[in-house]
């Protein structure tokens, strides 16, 4: 496998960069550039006349590539291998700060990456690029403030990402919210304002209620410890009651399940998307999604492991609900588009299923979701996005026989597609293979309810389900109750039809999209890919194979995050013995020159 | 004696990436490349994958100890990692996987040839080579994983390809949809085979081919697999029924029919739907575990193989009645399984690779001389015209039909003496002090327990099973030479029934088709000589005996768990008895089938008109496929449809309306009403005031007034 550590320091030479490494964190600070880089072209947006439409659009994507670029160093000098600190979920790198920002409430601008947040940034710096390329030939109106909208979400996401103050991280998440809502504001369809406002309120909702959970838990940690702040470790060192948990666990994790969107939360996604731009659309479903996702992980797990037990199984059951839901009601949609949503609603359900199962596979499944849903629905969104400026609709019966009309896109389209359907091989189906895995093996999801047969104690009562599981127990000479396995397969099953159903309502919307004979005229004439659509295209293609092929590249470098995690959660977690614990394999050793700096450098320090 | 073991046989990585390349190359340039050249291309990858393929065999042989063949892997690299499971992509060859890879790339390479000849005018000939490389690509995957994760990426692929190739000529919708269907329903089954991989991870921790079977031929551990083994196996074999068409996932593969004929004749007869019985064959020491599974991998494969059968009899297109004859012919694979005969599954396999392939081609010779006419009532007297051809279809009908010293003759003749002679047996020893021996005796019904070396008996009723077996294999053995003699009759004897505009058309094919069409012939004939009846191998001459039980001999390391169901079977280590009664019936049926034919489709060709019309209602069920596809439409597709609708209601209306609509409206309202208090009017105003002052005065002095 090429490294792309190779790739970048034959590129850049390793003089330059080994200098750059060796003035210290204090001298790059990779995340504040990677961050506040769209604000330079922002800058730049400003001081170019509103007719110039092109240069506009040039500058906005040179920008983003440049982000994207500053993005690889964060790539290269992250070191997986390094070791973890020991009682904490999360050992942070390449981190800048705290420097002092509010101090009389402390508040401090402080940043980091982890094995899991710095693939999301990777994530939204390499679609961003993209997403602004793809709106040339759409957008044609306010390209300057679109464009500045854009860029303005970027820092907001990154931001959101990288920020390890709650503080930092809770302004960021919200300034997230303010282009997009313009995004779809101003330049969605024809319901845009009401997409707008639905999307606005909805998530306002979430936020708010975990801007009254994060002033709890600053002001609780703050009495504990004695000193008040808002750094992410400060807040994970204090403790708190079952019922204080139950209510904060339950205000974030609302918040979170709003963004994703958690089944039933779901409903401001189909509006959204069906009336955001294509570019809107792309970052919505690839990133801004994943901002729940993330949170849940990082802040309403770790925060409150007593809770999470409680309510982990309805969780997964609303996931459950979510995947199976999803998938069904896309089967009957008549527009492209709100299929693609509601398919994100069903994918996101693998997503937060493998998040509670509390396995390294779920785990790592539920990140792989993340990223592997980023480039497939992105990539799916970009083609329906193809299709509509070429015929203005995004009704299936509409189209027909667009196969023969345009052959490559037709490729591409497929790739993607089969992408999406978790075809082994491709980007999606490491992830939700993972997460089902991962939810095969759980240990956490168990009910205590009436009915018994779920509850661990229960072992061996005579239920039907339970024979399959009571035997396993006494092959593996295992003395673990039988119970949690047995509900994390009734998980798993439902959650592996949702495999059946993916490939159902993708399949049949191709085939009436794309295949058949043209019974439209409009189709006939419809012009093949542009050089840039084309230039669009390639890369998420190219990634969603490279993601399929090669899942080691990236599982390797989050699975020392993950170990950790799972550790601190399985010494919090009053429930002993729930989450699964995995001993990290020896033998993976990552490679690269950069990284062997990166670490000489720490050594040193 | 430690197994052979050679680990970093990086021929075998070859054999795999050839076809990948062809794939690519043209996938990515194919459209611009000199049509000659994609030909070239396509051929040169496969050729170069058999050498390989040939190239590797020669290696196991020679690593072989006289004993032992052993096998050969290679790791390419680490695919999906996460805790503790690190699943590598590796590849496997042992005498199981180089007889499959083998027909894959030899018969491959052949239908390649074929195709260069049948889709020559075809404008997207590079997309359809590109896609039947990319096939082999994946079906050689199926082959070679040396683990069942590797297999499952083969599996889902084979799947997309045959997807695409199904769907060939997608600007007609019914092909199109074809393909989708097939994709569907082979996902249905692959969801049960995910589910029983987890389970078997979760109960052993491995996937790894080598891994599992020393768990599960160690006595001592087989019992650690044994209380899985049957829910994993049901789940496993209903994934094997998607992939390998039987009941209940059979209902896509007539319908692939709608893909170029020497697809079918490859993906859909050759390869892609034999991965089933492969992967039985691969984990048999699974299989073998339970007697119950078996028993139902038995009575599944037959009960296709019947009802396929029957089907057949009525159909009017040539390649749908050979597709009915392809699910029937695995049905008798599964019956081999069934019964603990791995060796003669394995056996038909094979041959029906030889024969069936043939016959595809040959019909597909046919049906390009008839410009793409495949009703066999529009066809008859096409002997004349093409009889190359003819020849062909001839060899392939007879060794079908089962007539001795054609290849089908031995392997079904195998596969029926075993169903005569093997006994289910519980090959756990030590399993007998365990409590699960008490479950196994009330629920399952073994014949025999194999303790310490003597076979003890425990129930009988696993006899039913096998004489079941025998007799709708005898059964089906017959209806098979009938309809494959009446589609032959049809097509190539009596008076042409085309029309005279087609009839001045019809030619023989070209040469690059009928090359494929003499070395399938032939390997059609020969390809049973490797297992001739052990009866008459006994008088075979000491140096040829070895030659003529060849795949038993080969194949007996790896099915040495499952051959205990013949070595302590009824008829003994040699049952002579058992084959030559299964000979001579198996003979005997196969002529009254012929017989029956010639009677009905040349002799008295009044006769079909006359038995049609006194069954009607049989002939209305029978050729519309016992209503199946109508049935799952109704069951599964419609309402689920149906539920999608309601649930889009749902969402519509009661999330999105209700919910969070009420929401909005209480919060809208709320805001209406309180909004009355903030009128601008002061006189209104004055009034909140003094109200309220009234009630702090009130409170401040009379405390519990407001109590």
């Amino acid at each position: 496998m090429v490294q792309l550590t190779n790739i970048f320091s034959a590129l850049v030479g390793n003089p330059l960069l080994a200098q750059a490494a060796a003035v210290g964190e204090g001298g790059i600070p990779w995340l504040t550039l990677t961050t506040f880089g769209p604000l330079l072209g922002i800058l730049a947006l400003l001081l170019i006349p509103r007719d110039q439409v092109q240069v506009l659009r040039n500058v906005a994507l040179l920008t983003s590539l440049g982000v994207f670029a500053v993005s690889i160093g964060i790539l290269v000098l992250f070191d997986p291998s390094l070791p973890m600190a020991a009682g904490e979920a999360f050992t942070f790198q390449l981190t800048e700060g705290p420097y002092e920002w509010i101090p009389s409430l402390g508040v401090s601008y402080a940043l980091g990456v982890d094995g899991f947040s710095y693939w999301l940034v990777m994530l939204t710096t390499f679609l961003m690029p993209l997403a602004i390329w793809s709106t040339y030939s759409s957008v044609h109106e306010n390209v300057k403030e679109y464009m500045i909208c854009l860029l303005f979400l970027e820092v907001g996401m990154i931001g959101a990402l990288v920020a390890t103050d709650v503080f930092l991280f809770y302004i960021f998440w919200e300034v997230m919210l303010i282009p997009m809502y313009f995004i779809i504001g101003v330049w969605g369809g024809a319901e845009r304002v009401k997409a707008a406002a639905t999307f606005f309120i909805y998530t306002m909702l979430g936020s708010i209620l975990m801007l009254l959970a994060i002033m709890y838990v600053y002001f609780q940690a703050g009495v504990q410890t004695g000193t008040f702040s808002f750094l992410y470790t400060d807040i994970l060192a204090a403790d708190f009651s079952a019922t204080e948990q139950f209510w904060l666990f339950a205000a974030f994790f609302l918040a979170f399940a709003i963004k994703v969107p958690l089944f039933p939360f779901h409903t401001w996604l189909p509006l959204a998307h069906v009336q955001a731009p294509t570019a809107g659309s792309v970052i919505l479903a690839a990133v801004m999604l994943k901002m729940g996702t993330y949170g849940i992980l990082r802040y309403a797990f770790p925060l409150f492991p007593d809770a999470l037990k409680t309510f982990a199984p309805y969780i997964a059951v609303l996931s459950v609900i979510g995947i199976i839901y999803g998938a069904i009601v896309a089967l009957v949609q008549d527009d492209v588009k709100k299929l693609v949503a509601y398919s994100s609603v069903s994918h996101l359900g693998f997503c937060v299923l493998g998040l509670v199962a509390m396995t390294p596979q779920g785990i790592s499944g539920a990140m792989y979701v993340m990223l592997a849903h980023g480039i497939a629905t992105g990539g799916l969104f970009l083609c329906v996005g193809v299709l509509y400026e070429r015929r203005h609709s995004r009704q299936i019966a509409d189209f027909g026989g667009v196969a023969s009309v345009m052959p490559m896109f037709a490729t591409f389209f497929m790739i993607i597609t089969f992408a999406s359907a978790g075809l082994p091989g491709l980007n999606g189906f490491v992830g939700e293979f993972l997460s089902i895995m991962g939810t095969s093996q759980s240990h956490f999801l168990w009910f205590e309810t009436p009915f018994g047969f779920i509850k661990p104690e229960n072992a061996g009562s005579g239920y039907g389900v339970y024979e399959l599981s009571a035997m396993t127990d006494v092959a593996i000479g295992s003395s673990r109750q039988a119970g949690p396995e047995i509900t994390a397969f009734i998980f798993t099953i439902f959650a592996t039809s949702g495999v059946i159903l993916g490939a159902a309502y993708l399949l049949w919307m191709f085939k009436r999209v794309m295949f058949g004979s043209v019974v439209h005229d409009e189709i006939r004439t419809m012009p093949r890919l542009s050089a840039r659509e084309i230039g669009v295209l390639v890369p998420i293609v190219l990634m969603a194979i490279f993601m399929g092929v090669f899942p080691k590249y990236f599982l390797s470098r989050m699975d020392p995050s993950i170990h950790q995690f799972l550790t601190y959660m399985d010494q919090n977690v009053t429930e002993a013995n729930t989450v699964v614990v995995e001993p990290l394999d020896p033998t993976w050793v990552p490679q690269g020159s950069m990284i062997d700096l990166a670490k000489e450098r720490r050594n040193e320090r | 004696m430690e197994p052979l073991y050679s680990d970093s046989f990086y021929f075998l990585g070859l054999i795999v990436l050839m076809p990948l390349l062809g794939a690519i190359i043209n996938g990515l340039f194919g459209a611009k490349l000199p049509r000659n050249l994609v030909n070239w291309v396509a051929c040169g990858a496969m050729a170069l994958s058999f050498a390989f393929a040939l190239v590797s065999l020669q290696a196991l042989v020679n690593q072989g100890n006289g004993e032992e063949v052993g096998h050969l892997s290679y790791t390419a690299f680490q695919w999906i990692f996460s805790g503790s499971l690190n699943a590598e992509i590796a590849f496997l060859f042992d005498p199981l996987s180089a007889v499959l890879v083998l027909i894959i790339t030899g018969v491959g390479l052949l239908i390649h040839i074929y195709s260069t000849g049948y889709m020559a005018e075809d404008p997207s000939k590079w997309r359809y080579f590109a896609y039947l490389n990319l096939f082999v690509f994946a079906m050689l995957l199926l082959a070679l994983g040396k683990n069942m994760l590797v297999t499952f990426i083969g599996w889902e692929g084979v799947g997309m390809a045959s997807y695409l190739l199904i769907g060939f000529w997608y600007s007609d919708a019914d092909k199109a949809a074809a393909g989708q269907k097939a994709f569907i329903v082979n996902r249905v089954g692959d969801f049960f085979f995910l589910l029983g991989m987890f389970i078997l991870y979760f109960t052993v921790g491995t996937w790894d081919y080598l891994e599992l079977e020393a768990l599960a031929t160690n006595t001592a551990t087989a019992a650690l697999l044994l209380p899985v083994a049957l829910p994993v196996g049901v789940l496993i074999f209903l994934g094997c029924t998607g992939k390998s068409a039987q009941i209940p996932l059979y209902v896509w593969l007539p319908d692939a029919m709608a893909g170029p004929t020497p697809v079918s004749a490859l993906i859909h007869a050759a390869t892609m739907v034999t991965a089933g019985v492969f992967l039985l064959s691969r984990i048999n020491w699974i299989f073998t575990l339970d007697p119950n599974l078996m028993a139902i991998v038995a009575v599944v494969g037959s009960l296709t193989a019947l009802m396929a059968a029957t089907i057949a009899i009525v159909q009017t297109d040539i390649k749908k009645v050979l597709a009915y004859s392809t699910v029937s012919q695995l049905g008798f694979m599964f019956m081999a399984v069934g019964v603990g005969s791995f060796t003669a599954a394995v056996f038909h396999l094979m041959t029906h690779a030889f024969f069936k392939a043939l016959l595809f081609l040959a019909a597909g010779s046919v049906i390009h001389g008839m410009h793409h006419e495949q009703d066999m009532r529009k066809m008859g007297g096409l002997k004349k015209y093409m009889p190359w051809t003819h020849a062909a279809f001839l060899i392939g009908t007879l060794a079908i039909a089962g007539v001795p010293f054609f290849a089908g003759f031995y392997s079904k003749d195998f596969i029926l003496w075993s169903a005569l002679s093997n006994v289910h047996v519980l090959n756990v020893v030590g399993v007998l002090e365990t409590a699960q021996m008490e479950m196994f005796t009330t629920t399952l019904a073994p014949a025999v327990v194999a303790a310490e070396g003597h076979a003890l008996e425990v129930l009988g009723g696993a006899l039913f099973i096998n004489w079941f077996v025998f007799i709708v294999g005898v059964l089906t053995a017959g209806l098979t030479a009938f309809y494959m003699f009446r589609a032959y009759f049809m097509t190539f004897h009596g008076e042409c029934r085309a029309d005279e505009e087609t009839k001045s058309h019809i030619h023989e094919s070209p040469s690059a088709m009928l090359v494929a069409l003499l070395v399938l012939s032939f390997l059609s004939v020969v390809g049973g000589y490797i297992g001739w009846p052990h009866f008459i191998a006994a008088v075979f001459p000491k140096g040829l005996k070895y030659y003529a039980l060849g795949l038993e001999h080969w194949l007996a390391e790896v099915f040495v768990v499952s051959d205990t169901y013949r070595v302590i079977g009824r008829f003994g280590e040699h049952p002579y008895l058992a084959e030559g009664l299964a000979a001579a019936t198996s003979v005997i049926i196969a002529g009254v089938g012929i017989g029956l034919a010639y009677l009905m489709y040349v002799k008295r060709t009044d006769l079909p008109g006359v038995i049609h019309a006194r069954v009607t209602k049989l002939h209305y069920v029978l050729s519309n496929k016992y209503f199946v596809d109508e049935g799952y439409f109704a069951a599964f597709v419609r309402p689920t449809l149906l539920i999608g609708k309601v649930m889009t209601w749902f969402d519509k209306n009661i999330i999105s309306g209700l919910l969070v609509g009420g929401a909005a409206f209480m919060t809208q309202n709320l805001g209406r009403i309180l909004r009355n208090l903030q009128s601008g009017n002061v006189q209104r105003y004055a009034t909140y005031i003094s109200l309220a002052l009234a009630l702090v005065v009130l409170a401040i002095f009379y405390p519990g007034c407001l109590a």
